[in-house]
């Protein structure tokens, strides 16, 4: 069997709004999900019943009312709805990477730049950095007189690109996808689709949101259900 | 069990630091560590308290109440009970202020290239080549042309004040950087900028950072850790997208719908 990357136990999540009047909106309720290395678990339900809500939990983006999630990071199970800010930030560095349909960057920064940082933050020299990201910004078509250039004006689907040109030069161990080819033609998600592959054989365990039927059928190894969340009487 | 980065000790560590002005609340009660190579971001709106807690943190005014440690070579010390030899030490040499208004942080009539060059002939440089060609490497480092070394900050704009002020901080090498509102009273065009420079030169140099800002975008492109403080009190803190993406303080609720797009 494969080892487990993610371990996820017993998560609710109850969104609060002390501005609404301290409405509760519950959303998920004692949900488990465990996912083993090179396994591509897709998350399945309808609008609302909370897959993106899941994922950030997963990502320690939100924090859940209540339940566990056990993350492996250098070899050993670690509890990140616990565990200190500090050691979050360490595992989301070399283990957890969470990849969103946008692209949230410092303006003024050129895309070459942008797709270097990961590898740079994790220790990687100037120059494989570099030979690196111009390799994955050309096998994403993304045409060479952009890369000097910051994103901000680029096209949706380029901007896209960007975004997966960052996550995918340096594929961690644990990887969260928020609908990564949300709007990017077939070519370029087929591409993706193999990148999301090669994370795979290299060991990555995937936990992704993809609405695209045929990227869905194309990545998932299994099919995670999410229901919308119904109150107990 | 120990977790893997805990043998590594904090380099700043606020005990219960509370500041009073007579009857009026500073800042109350305020505790939390940082670890090397962490960008601790505090937020909120104007009189929450966040620049009281940065200038006592900064060593620039005692707190009513609490103490400060920074840890020094193996030791931890209050900062406000040094002997003095020891206290000029560290201000010149391990911890930096950016304050909010470069005037505040530069010396008007001195050059670019002194400015620079001052701090490193407080720690001890004589050598005037030496000097000025790592005050020059400095100004290239926050995009200043090397050709303006001998002008005066009066004759800059305010983007270039700033990145002066940033680099006579960073040239003594610091441990750990105060920045009081870094890119308040900028273009946004010049924030952009002074905001990457922030960004690599933290992650280059593995710094400490605190940085007190209203900009909740600032805070999340900057920051790791945020606190945020309301009358003086820290309501809320933790990972800086957890806190801005799925606050649970009312006033961080209020604090983040009010924003566009942060």
């Amino acid at each position: 069997m494969n080892e487990t990357m993610i371990r996820a136990r017993h998560l609710s999540k109850i969104f609060t709004m002390h501005n609404q009047g301290g409405i509760a909106l519950p959303v998920l309720d004692d949900v488990d999900l465990q996912v083993g290395c090179s396994e591509a678990v897709v998350l399945h339900g309808p609008s609302g019943a909370g897959k993106s809500t899941l994922l950030r939990i997963l990502y320690g983006n939100y924090r859940p009312s209540a339940g566990a999630v056990e993350i492996r990071h250098e070899g050993q199970l670690i509890d990140i709805v616990a565990a200190h800010p500090r050691l979050v930030i360490a595992i989301r560095k070399k283990t957890l990477s969470y990849v969103s349909q946008f692209l949230r960057v410092i303006p003024r920064v050129t895309t070459l730049d942008i797709v270097k940082d990961p590898m740079l933050s994790r220790g990687v020299s100037d120059d494989e950095a570099d030979r690196r990201a111009k390799a994955m910004l050309a096998r994403l078509n993304l045409p060479e007189r952009l890369w000097s250039l910051p994103p901000q004006t680029f096209s949706g689907g380029e901007q896209q690109r960007v975004n997966i040109a960052r996550s995918f030069v340096d594929p961690t161990p644990i990887m969260l996808l928020d609908e990564p080819t949300a709007s990017l033609d077939a070519g370029n998600r087929a591409i993706v689709v193999e990148l999301i592959a090669d994370a795979r054989t290299r060991g990555s365990a995937i936990v992704g949101i993809f609405h695209d039927e045929g990227v869905r059928d194309a990545v998932a190894t299994r099919v995670f259900p999410v229901q919308v969340y119904r109150e107990a009487a | 069990m120990s977790a893997p980065l805990s043998h590594e000790e904090p380099l700043l560590i606020a005990e219960s630091v509370s500041r009073f002005y007579g009857p009026r609340v500073g800042c109350r009660d305020v505790s939390f560590s940082l670890w090397p190579g962490e960008v601790l971001g505090i937020v909120g709106e104007s009189g929450s308290g966040k620049s009281t807690l940065l200038r006592c943190l900064a060593g620039l005014d005692r707190p009513s109440e609490g103490r400060v440690l920074f840890r020094h070579e193996t030791q931890k010390v209050d900062i406000y009970n040094l002997a003095e030899p020891l206290r000029r030490e560290l201000m010149r040499g391990a911890w930096g202020i950016v304050h909010q208004n470069p005037r505040d942080g530069l010396r008007m009539d001195v050059s670019a290239g002194g400015n620079v060059g001052e701090r490193l002939m407080d720690r001890g440089a004589r050598h005037y080549g030496a000097i000025r060609e790592k005050a020059l490497h400095w100004l290239n480092r926050v995009e200043i042309d090397g050709a303006r070394i001998d002008d005066h900050p009066r004759q800059f704009s305010g983007g270039m004040q700033q990145r002066l002020q940033i680099a006579r901080v960073l040239v003594s090498e610091p441990r750990l950087v105060f920045m009081d509102e870094p890119t308040g009273g900028l273009d946004v065009s010049v924030q952009a900028r002074l905001l990457d420079l922030l960004r690599v030169l933290v992650r280059d140099l593995g710094i400490a950072a605190i940085i007190v800002t209203h900009d909740l975008a600032v805070a999340r492109l900057l920051t790791d850790r945020l606190m945020v403080m309301k009358g003086g009190a820290v309501v809320e803190h933790g990972l800086t997208d957890q806190v801005l993406d799925d606050p649970h303080h009312a006033y961080t609720q209020l604090l983040t719908s009010a924003v566009l797009a942060a």
